[in-house]
């Protein structure tokens, strides 16, 4: 089967943003990258069938850089986020496809070299700080046991590193604050100390789950600002998931858009946002509200159901709910998957020329955008 | 627009309120205080939460009204007192003319049906081995409602109403989507022909193209049925699309409460400063926040929120009066009617930036410091 590829940079890659972000290192093409994962799938065997949460999907996300992922609810972001720490039911889970970590195999990594790697080298945050932290246990022997753990610390060690970090993070009085019991910190103060505790072994790589969606705009900004500084002093690599594209805007170098577990389009923060060219992205920028558009006009959702991810649309998944599926003629779009190319860091998966892209942005979607 | 409002005729709102020109809700000095017990040297001691302390907040028929403000300020509380979910510590909250404060389960119930809920999530808000008909109707069966043609009726053409498949009534909340179950959510809530619906963070969990959905539903909802609606989100941009009001709160009091035009434009008080300013600007090519204005540090406890004004620990334009003397929430002549404020110096937003240009170095290390701690030892 022939499958279209498009691999047009539409756009130099802006440099503006990089350099407005941290000190990050150019983007390589190829698959050298740092985390680098290949044409990845993760099905599910459930009562009803087979769950494909994930169906193919390619990334990489290099030291210094932060790859947002934005797409609709149910596309499979943290179902990617935990395969990646391999934090998925071995037994009713199906995966294929590789997940490359500074060029170890992860797929096929037994559970403990695994284990240490999580926590150590890789870290995550959840959206929910009060899952993640024990009430049992203060915020400073939480984070310390983490130390502990994987450096082999001693306690007096760990105790301080865990002062160090909560100052890290903002936490004044860090020396008194460390002995402090979860429920004694405001819901801004625990996602500090959540970080706090991610980052304690100075780990290459951390996936945030949509860390700040729980809380109020102030506070997010002040999340932010702490992960672009610990980007800036120590090089991580972020992998950050939200559905709010204004803190992509302001926290993603690079930004992968998903649709029915599967990229649909990929590129600099700039591209995407600024000159997107995939029907499904144009969908989610026109239905943002913003704060000063027109409040007597209607919000503009993407029409239509999304997927079935048991028996997911034929061809290109989005094509039931696709306005221009008719401009790319025939049945090419009921039939035959578009394709990301996989080594090009800026793409779509979609079959329409990048001729008409370019002509139905300007046209049809610009003038929608606030 | 793409919004599958059916064209089914909506069950007339109630009959007209019992005397016009007073609003539908309307709340006075509304006081919720949760006692804890202290930690450390007072362990022992119980200590109050002051969670929602004394607001004032007026909802007319066929309104929305918004609720924003930082995380733990009370706007969830707020909701559950007007839903009569929670008793209130102190105030009065009458509806549709009558006094519903300390109304018991009988004497609610006739109006019970008119004040629902939304909640926010819409994953563990629906009970799992429930079909959908069944979690629809539980409001018509808690009250003992039967409606004309039956509940299976009733259901299926509220399915219709909030554009889900009337034959899905057999399936479980797990065979929907996000923004599938906020609609059954949603189609519950309007069972019983509310004329008033709290909405606590409708949105949140959704992706951007579902949030345009719902909330699409919601207006349609109250332009064709009237009905009124509390309104609480994080997201600013959310809040103004949906409601005519809004109101900004922090720790526990309102601080200023306008027509959605005015405040947007025009704020005057340094804490809805903050809150605009830190909205993410979704244009990479504009980086960071709008303004240079910051909310330093966290929200104080409201276990022992400060004398004077509450905000006055992170106030780049405080003064010593406001240690002293709280602001009451004002109208300002040059503001709009209905535009009010708490503030002893209320002013725009540029005013508050350029008090922050010289706010010295201690006293943002002394903000940093005094919003830490929720548990006095
Ligand atoms: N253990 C499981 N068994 C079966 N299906 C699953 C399982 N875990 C996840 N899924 C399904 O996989 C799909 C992807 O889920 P995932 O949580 O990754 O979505 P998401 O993109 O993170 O969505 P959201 O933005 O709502 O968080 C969903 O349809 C979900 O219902
Ligand atoms: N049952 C309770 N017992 C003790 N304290 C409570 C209780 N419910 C709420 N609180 C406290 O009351 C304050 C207000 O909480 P509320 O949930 O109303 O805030 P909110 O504005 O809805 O915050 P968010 O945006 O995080 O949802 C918080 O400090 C909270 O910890
Ligand atoms: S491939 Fe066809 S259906 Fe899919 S997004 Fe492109 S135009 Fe639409
Ligand atoms: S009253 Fe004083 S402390 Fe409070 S907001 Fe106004 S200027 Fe700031
Ligand atoms: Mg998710
Ligand atoms: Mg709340």
């Amino acid at each position: 089967m022939a499958a279209s590829t498009d691999t047009t940079a539409d756009q130099p890659t802006g440099k503006a943003e990089t350099a407005k972000k941290a000190g990050a290192p150019a983007r390589s093409d190829g698959s050298d990258a740092f985390l680098s994962v290949r044409d990845l799938r993760v099905h599910f065997s459930t009562d009803d069938g087979v769950v494909k949460a994930v169906d193919g999907l390619s990334f990489d996300v290099e030291k210094g850089r932060t790859l947002g992922i934005v797409g609709e609810s149910g596309s499979g972001k943290s179902v990617s986020s935990l395969t990646i720490l391999g934090l998925h039911n071995r037994e009713k889970t199906k995966i294929e496809g590789e997940i490359r970590f500074d060029g170890r195999e992860l797929i096929t990594m037994p559970e403990r070299k695994l284990r240490d790697l999580r926590g150590r080298r890789i870290s995550m945050i959840f959206q929910d700080p009060l899952t993640a932290l024990s009430p049992f246990y203060t915020v400073g022997e939480q984070i310390a046991e983490s130390y502990r753990r994987h450096l082999g610390a001693n306690r007096s060690d760990a105790h301080a590193r865990a002062i160090e970090m909560l100052d890290r993070v903002g936490i004044p009085n860090p020396k008194t604050r460390v002995n402090d019991y979860p429920h004694h910190f405001s819901g801004g103060m625990r996602q500090r100390a959540m970080i706090a505790m991610s980052l304690v072994c100075d780990p290459d790589l951390l996936i945030a789950d949509e860390p700040t969606t729980a809380l109020d705009v102030t506070v997010q900004a002040q999340i932010l600002d702490l992960l672009r500084d610990l980007q800036d002093e120590f090089g991580t690599a972020i992998l950050f998931i939200t559905h709010d594209l204004g803190v992509i805007a302001q926290m993603a170098h690079d930004v992968l858009v998903m649709y029915a577990g599967r990229s649909v389009e990929k590129g600099t923060v700039r591209e995407v946002l600024k000159n997107p060219r995939h029907p499904y992205t144009w969908g989610l920028l026109s239905s943002m509200p913003n704060l000063s558009g027109d409040v007597d006009v209607p919000l503009r959702p993407v029409r239509g159901t999304p997927p079935s991810l048991l028996a997911p649309p034929p061809g290109c998944p989005f094509h039931p709910r696709c306005d221009y599926a008719d401009v790319v003629g025939g049945e090419r779009c009921r039939t035959e998957p578009p394709l990301l190319a996989l080594s090009e860091g800026r793409g779509t998966a979609c079959h329409l020329s990048a001729e008409d892209k370019q002509r139905i942005f300007i046209d049809d979607v610009r003038p929608l955008l606030g | 627009m793409t919004e599958t409002i059916s064209e089914t005729p909506a069950p007339a709102p109630d009959p007209a309120p019992k005397s016009p020109g007073e609003p539908l809700l309307d709340v006075r000095g509304l006081v919720k205080y949760f006692p804890v017990k202290g930690g450390g040297l007072v362990r022992r001691k119980m200590l109050n939460v002051r969670a929602v302390d004394g607001i004032d907040l007026s909802v007319a028929a066929g309104e929305s009204v918004g609720l924003v403000g930082e995380s733990g300020c009370g706007k969830s509380t707020t909701g559950r007192l007007i839903s009569r979910l929670l008793e209130p510590t102190g105030g009065t909250i009458h509806y549709d003319g009558n006094d519903i404060t300390h109304a018991t389960r009988k004497q609610i119930a006739p109006i019970r049906s008119q004040i629902q809920m939304i909640f926010q999530d819409p994953y563990s808000s629906l009970n799992p081995r429930q079909t959908v008909g069944t979690i629809v109707s539980s409001p018509m069966e808690v009250n003992g409602i039967d409606p004309e043609g039956g509940r299976k009726k009733r259901v299926q053409e509220l399915l219709e109403r909030v554009g889900l498949n009337p034959e899905h009534y057999n399936r479980f909340p797990h065979e929907f989507s996000g923004g599938q179950r906020q609609r059954i959510g949603i189609a519950r809530a309007l069972a019983l022909q509310p004329r008033l619906i709290v909405a606590d963070e409708p949105v949140s969990a959704l992706d951007v193209s579902i949030q345009a959905q719902v909330v699409n539903l919601l207006q349609g909802l109250q332009r064709d049925m009237g009905i009124a609606f509390v309104f609480i989100a994080h997201d600013l941009a959310v809040v103004r699309h949906f409601s005519q009001r809004v109101a900004v709160m922090y720790l526990g009091k309102i601080v200023e409460i306008a027509d959605r035009t005015s405040l947007y434009a025009n704020p005057h008080h340094p804490y809805t400063h903050t809150l605009l300013a830190a909205v993410p600007e979704t244009d990479p090519d504009k980086s960071g926040n709008r303004t240079r204005v910051h909310a330093f540090g966290d929200m104080p406890s409201p276990i022992n929120p400060p004398s004077g004004c509450r905000f006055r620990t992170r106030c780049p334009k405080a003064q010593d009066v406001c240690a002293n003397e709280e602001p009451p929430l004002i109208g300002i002549d040059t503001l709009l009617a209905g535009h009010r404020v708490a503030c002893h110096f209320p002013g725009p937003l540029e005013a508050t930036a350029k008090a922050e240009e010289s706010m010295p170095e201690e006293r943002i290390e002394a903000a940093l410091e005094a919003g830490i701690t929720t548990d006095p030892e």
